[in-house]
């Protein structure tokens, strides 16, 4: 989509613009995103901390820009993440839960987005249960669409705000051969793939944990890799040392039986407790997408420790999405193709 | 190519002494008073007037600065994505006299964006705008209270400000944009 251009600058003079420009009109996941263009996503969310630390944390920077909001899948916190994100910068926003809308009367996915489309949406942000589905939307919709997870396949808004809260939090904030370690149910985490992507691009030494069964085909994918890329089914010699621990959830709804003999189980050899923690660096930076199962993954005591950046990660949420919605919109009105 | 010299290091630091004065005259004494700097060359602009009016009448001014590029309405019409420099107003600006701070006054969309902005922290007083160069061509009802210099130009002219904090060396020059602008592009 084109946007005819007036030949009056609307601002006295042209503002002083970022040497990578931003190319996307869609954000489906972060494997095709440069370092620069990783860079450029963490300097327009400091811009954005800065927006909600304000009175009033609201900027006009997207008036007129209709936001739609359609998720197949529960959530919370991206939901509303999103929703408060395009809200703070003046979006107009309609929220769609799937189970509510024609989808239960068997509208087919390409429908309902031509008639979210047709009902003047400029920006789609979607949650699907199955791997691929942003990607066929973003075949037939005219405007931008984000992926707020697909499967088991991307959830890029959280590796970003996972990058983001990573790097306000290690020294220097740089990520360049620290020890990261993705603990748990890898196979089913949307998550982890897209934290690997991004963690691999900024240097870390990323290794993935967890019993066997969940992490079948990542074997094939350490032993593919450089350097930076470790695959491990026993806890302790995973966290040892390690500068980050991201804890995933424990899928129950996606969990096909046999793969765990019981959760009594996965808490007593995998469960990220205090005890475990001392193998770890004792600067360990604590991390859980969410939500979580405490007592499982991660013990309650370990969720609220002073090295615990889970809350950070949810507020730190808020602005990244502000930062994408800002950076695609403007792609968007300056008629970016993909 | 450079451009024609209108103003040297001994203008601007004229301009600036004298603009500090107005202001406080403008206002009978400091009271109340806030400078804020617009991005990028306003702010520093925005010290030396605060560094003049404390060497003069030993008041010691709070300085912003303020980044307007969420304010923007041409957020299609540049070409890349603008940098954010960043806003800091650490001062209440509630019941205050606001001095705005820019280094050229041409359209008047830059402080129509910067008055939006500030109105979004607090309710001010007043707001006064103080500009190094006043090049003309206004699209919108504003205008100047403290002008550095007065410089009538053509819209095929760029007004460039160089400032020490941003630039290695103060002086104000006009050069002609060498590109016409007719294809709907965004100048230069």
């Amino acid at each position: 989509m084109t946007v005819a251009t007036a030949p009056v600058p609307a601002v006295d003079a042209p503002p002083e613009t970022q040497p990578v420009a931003w190319r996307h009109r869609h954000l489906l996941d972060v494997d095709g995103l440069t370092r620069a263009e990783l860079d450029l996503v963490m300097g327009t969310t400091d811009a954005m901390r800065e927006v909600l630390a304000r009175p009033i944390p609201k900027v006009p920077a997207l008036r007129g820009t209709n936001v739609t909001i359609l998720f197949y899948e529960a959530s919370t916190r991206t939901r509303v993440s999103f929703e408060v994100a395009a809200k703070n910068l003046s979006c107009d926003v309609v929220n769609i839960a799937a189970s509510a809308s024609s989808v239960s009367k068997g509208e087919s996915l390409v429908d309902t987005v031509r008639t979210i489309e047709a009902l003047g949406a400029h920006m789609l942000v979607m949650r699907h249960g199955v791997s691929g589905a942003p990607y066929l939307a973003a075949e037939v919709f005219g405007g931008s669409v984000l992926n707020g997870g697909d499967g088991w396949h991307a959830h890029p808004s959280q590796a970003l705000l996972d990058l983001y809260t990573l790097r306000s939090r290690l020294p220097g904030g740089s990520l360049e051969g620290r020890k990261v370690v993705i603990l748990g149910d890898v196979l089913h985490s949307r998550v982890a793939r897209s934290n690997i992507w991004t963690l691999t691009a900024m240097g870390a030494d990323l290794w993935v944990c967890g019993p066997a069964t969940l992490l079948r085909g990542f074997d094939a994918w350490a032993s593919r890799g450089a350097a930076g890329r470790r695959f491990m089914a026993t806890s302790d010699a995973a966290l040892s040392d390690a500068d980050v621990v991201m804890a995933l959830r424990i899928q129950k709804e996606r969990m096909a039986s046999g793969l765990l003999p019981s959760l009594r189980e996965y808490a007593a050899r995998y469960g990220l407790t205090a005890e475990r923690l001392r193998a770890a660096s004792p600067d360990v930076v604590i991390m859980h997408p969410g939500p979580m199962n405490e007592g499982v993954e991660i013990a309650p005591d370990v969720a609220v420790d002073a090295r615990s950046v889970i809350t950070d990660q949810v507020t730190n949420g808020v602005a990244v999405r502000m930062a994408l919605l800002y950076l695609l919109a403007g792609a968007r009105q300056r008629g970016a193709g993909a | 190519m450079t451009g024609r010299r209108i103003m040297a290091a001994e203008d601007v630091r004229r301009a600036t002494t004298r603009i500090s004065h107005e202001i406080v005259e403008k206002q009978a004494g400091t009271d109340g008073l806030v400078l804020i700097g617009i991005q990028r060359r306003g702010v520093p602009l925005a010290h030396r007037i605060a560094a003049s009016i404390l060497e003069h009448e030993g008041a010691d001014i709070p300085v912003g600065a303020l980044d307007i590029t969420f304010y923007r309405d041409d957020l299609s019409l540049v070409a890349q994505q603008p940098i954010v420099k960043g806003t800091q107003i650490p001062f209440d600006l509630n019941g205050r006299t606001v001095v705005l701070v820019d280094d050229v006054l041409y359209t008047g969309r830059t402080i129509r964006a910067a008055m939006d902005a500030l109105i979004d922290f607090g309710r001010p007083q007043a707001i006064r705008l103080a500009v190094l160069v006043d090049r003309g061509h206004r699209e919108l009802p504003i205008r100047a209270d403290h002008v550095g210099k007065n410089v009538p130009t053509s819209r095929e002219e760029l007004v460039k400000v160089s400032l020490e904090e941003t630039d290695d060396e103060d002086a104000v020059e006009i050069e002609r944009l060498a590109v016409a602008t007719a294809a709907g592009g965004v100048r230069p």
